[in-house]
């Protein structure tokens, strides 16, 4: 699973169906050790994530394994809002 | 399967019902002289590993497979603890 930031939100009417009623979100993935950037994800919601928040996201077949996203056609999805990331000594927190 | 060094914890209080209950790492995966490569990811924990410890996980769908046939969300598992001696013997 990877760390990142949700930076903003996608938009389309037109989807798959099984889309529908799914909040799509833009997710920077970041690592959390030193914190460059590693590409954009658009990932599905199932936590009620917001922009700005530090959250989880699971990629490949997981994605599918998250709740109401059984047999979606989904691979990346976000699972957790990152309270804080504690790395040996230094601790890092998240914006909840 | 691949080889990991464990830098660090994550907390997550809001997460998927899947994941309650799993303990979340920070791992950097690592060459087989103990070196870091690539960036960090979180792991989920099937095997009560800590911080500074070598260890092995999977990675993408095989990485919910520890807790078959329940679900749960994870697209990378510790799923052993390199005992250290052996590691050093490895490398040796």
């Amino acid at each position: 699973m990877l760390v990142g930031k949700i930076v903003g939100t996608v938009v389309a009417t037109c989807k798959d169906e099984k889309l529908d009623g799914k909040k799509l979100l833009v997710v920077r993935i970041v690592d959390p050790e030193t914190g460059s950037p590693a590409g954009y994800h658009v990932s599905v919601d199932t936590v009620r994530a917001g922009v700005g928040e530090t959250v989880l996201v699971v990629g490949g077949s997981s994605a599918r394994m998250a709740a109401g996203l059984e047999d979606h056609p989904v691979d990346s999805a976000i699972v957790g809002i990152v309270d804080t990331v504690d790395i040996a000594q230094k601790s890092t927190k998240g914006t909840r | 399967m691949r080889l990991a060094t464990v830098v660090g914890t994550v907390v997550s209080t809001l997460k998927d019902p899947s994941l309650d209950d799993h303990k979340l790492l920070l791992i950097r995966p690592i060459d087989r002289q103990g070196k870091f490569k690539g960036p960090a990811s979180v792991a989920v924990d099937s095997v009560g590993a800590g911080i500074g410890e070598r260890v092995f996980y999977v990675a993408n769908k095989e990485g919910s497979y520890p807790w078959y046939p329940d679900l749960v969300s994870s697209d990378c598992s510790i799923i052993g603890i390199i005992d250290p001696q052996n590691f050093n013997k490895a490398v040796e």
